[in-house]
């Protein structure tokens, strides 16, 4: 429904992706085009090749053959500069990955300053305030061993935040936290995109895919099965595949 | 109380002081043995140091190149390590100092520094191992989210990988110095004049084995306990400014 409303000009441009590991075929053929300011929620059941896709997004991965293409810069051109487009995409872990020798104010701090050339100063006084966007701002000097997890994860989004990412990709972000800290960091995620910003979200939590989502996407098998406005293919799924992954996970 | 009695006690304590004088001989003996021997402990400091400084970078550039995606830098890194922790360093070490000379007639070779050179050759391939196995129990999402923000792969080394590696290998490290400390004895055969080679001198002159070789043993082992507390104190220091660093930044 919204489709009409962005601009022309796709942010994320996926076109005939193939990745094998091995023998095994984790993406056949996969296109996906995002929009700017558009969120676009992959669900699908694990194995079905989500998080790879994402992986192949920044690079990463690097898919046998296929394009992806960021804001019109394609990834598999030796003459684009790899480190510079994932500068400007964002990306957030299932396992946050923080650095742990180094206190949350840091991990924010630490790639604008390297990656950016940004003056220490000037990082960190972004980095306390994208802390306080994601509520913790107290804990600037903390190290991650320090933190819960949903504290922790809040800071990678932040981190990621830090390089002003035209996008952001979220990969199961939510999976690895005790149940209770998994709605702080969906809070989180859901006060960025009301801001207007660009997410490509692989997901287990259906009902928020359904409740941020201007798309949701289904994959099995390493294909895009079928994808949609969220509130349609939840409540009309088309195909088999998806009607039997929302029966088992929307019980 | 009769003369008899008096002369007997004198004869007594004559006799006893008699015993006292060989003991005070042999004190002396021992004194001046061990004196012999510590003269060659600055060739053995030497040896010792020498070879560490120059293993140290070699290791590191051998396990940067073992982990190399070039296949042109990884595998004849790999057989060089393997080659040199397959023969035994007292091969290699009469290899370098004598063969090496014979292949190279005209050539003007210091024999420290040949047995240096040695040295240096073998504790360089076991310090690659040591680092390559500190770098690589370093999480593969740490490197991972360093890409992810746009560091390029010297930056995600420096900033991410090393400094938490570096805390993994310090116990390692310290259990390759004492080995090198005690591997310098070898240089012994190829007569540069440190403590194993002096203890030999002295037992061809005395043909006093058991005494001779046991103060050496005593020499060694109070060399290595000292290099481990040595390093205890490090890691402890390191491990209290970690924790100030913690407190007055928290505080």
């Amino acid at each position: 429904m919204k489709k009409g409303g962005f601009a022309l000009n796709p942010l994320v441009s996926i076109r005939g992706l193939h990745k094998s590991f091995g023998s095994l075929k984790v993406l056949k053929d996969v296109s996906l085009e995002v929009y700017p300011g558009e969120k676009a929620v992959i669900i699908g059941p694990s194995g079905s090749g989500k998080s790879t896709l994402l992986r192949c997004v920044n690079w990463l991965e690097r898919p046998d053959s296929g394009e992806v293409a960021i804001d019109g810069k394609v990834l598999n051109e030796k003459t684009t500069d790899i480190n510079k487009v994932r500068a400007e995409v964002g990306m957030v872990f299932q396992r946050f990955n923080l650095f742990p020798h180094r206190t949350a104010l840091e991990n924010v701090a630490l790639a604008p300053r390297l990656a950016l050339k940004h003056p220490r100063e000037e990082a960190e006084r972004k980095a306390r305030r994208l802390l306080k966007q994601v509520g913790l701002e107290e804990k600037a000097d903390a190290y991650p061993s320090q933190l819960s997890g949903g504290q922790q994860q809040r800071v990678a989004i932040a981190r990621a935040l830090a390089m002003d990412p035209k996008v952001m990709l979220f990969d199961e972000v939510t999976s690895a936290l005790d149940p209770e800290l998994v709605y702080e960091v969906l809070e989180a995620m859901k006060r960025l995109a009301d801001e207007g910003m660009t997410m490509l979200i692989v997901t287990h939590e259906v009902r928020f895919g359904e409740e941020v989502g201007d798309r949701l996407i289904f994959m099995d098998d390493g294909q895009i099965v079928e994808q949609g406005n969220p509130r349609e293919l939840l409540r009309d799924p088309k195909h088999e595949r998806t009607q039997a992954f929302l029966k088992r996970v929307l019980w | 109380m009769n003369f008899e009695t008096i002369r007997e006690a004198a004869d007594t304590l004559q006799y006893l002081l008699g015993g006292l004088q060989w003991t005070a001989a042999k004190i002396r003996e021992a004194a001046d043995t061990l004196q012999y021997l510590l003269g060659g402990l600055q060739w053995t400091a030497a040896l010792m140091v020498c070879s560490m400084l120059l293993a140290l970078p070699i290791g590191l550039l051998l396990a940067a190149a073992r982990l190399s995606r070039h296949r042109l830098l990884r595998l004849p890194c790999a057989a060089y390590i393997e080659t040199l922790r397959g023969v035994p360093l007292l091969v290699t070490l009469l290899f370098v100092v004598y063969g090496l000379p014979s292949a190279a007639p005209g050539w003007k070779l210091n024999d420290f520094w040949l047995t240096v050179a040695a040295f240096a050759a073998c504790y360089g391939a076991y310090l690659a191992e040591t680092f390559r196995a500190g770098i690589e129990s370093v999480d593969d999402g740490q490197s991972e989210a360093a890409r992810a923000l746009g560091l390029n792969s010297t930056q995600t080394m420096a900033y991410v990988i090393l400094p938490q590696a570096a805390r993994n290998v310090l116990p390692a490290l310290v259990n390759d110095a004492v080995a090198l400390l005690k591997d310098t004895s070898l240089a012994s055969v190829v007569a540069i004049p440190e403590i194993t080679q002096l203890a030999r001198r002295e037992v061809a002159l005395t043909y006093d084995v058991f005494y001779v070789y046991s103060l050496l043993g005593c020499v060694y082992l109070c060399l290595t306990l000292c290099l481990s507390y040595i390093a205890r104190i490090l890691e402890k220091r390191g491990f209290r400014a970690e924790s100030a660093r913690l407190h007055s930044r928290s505080a």
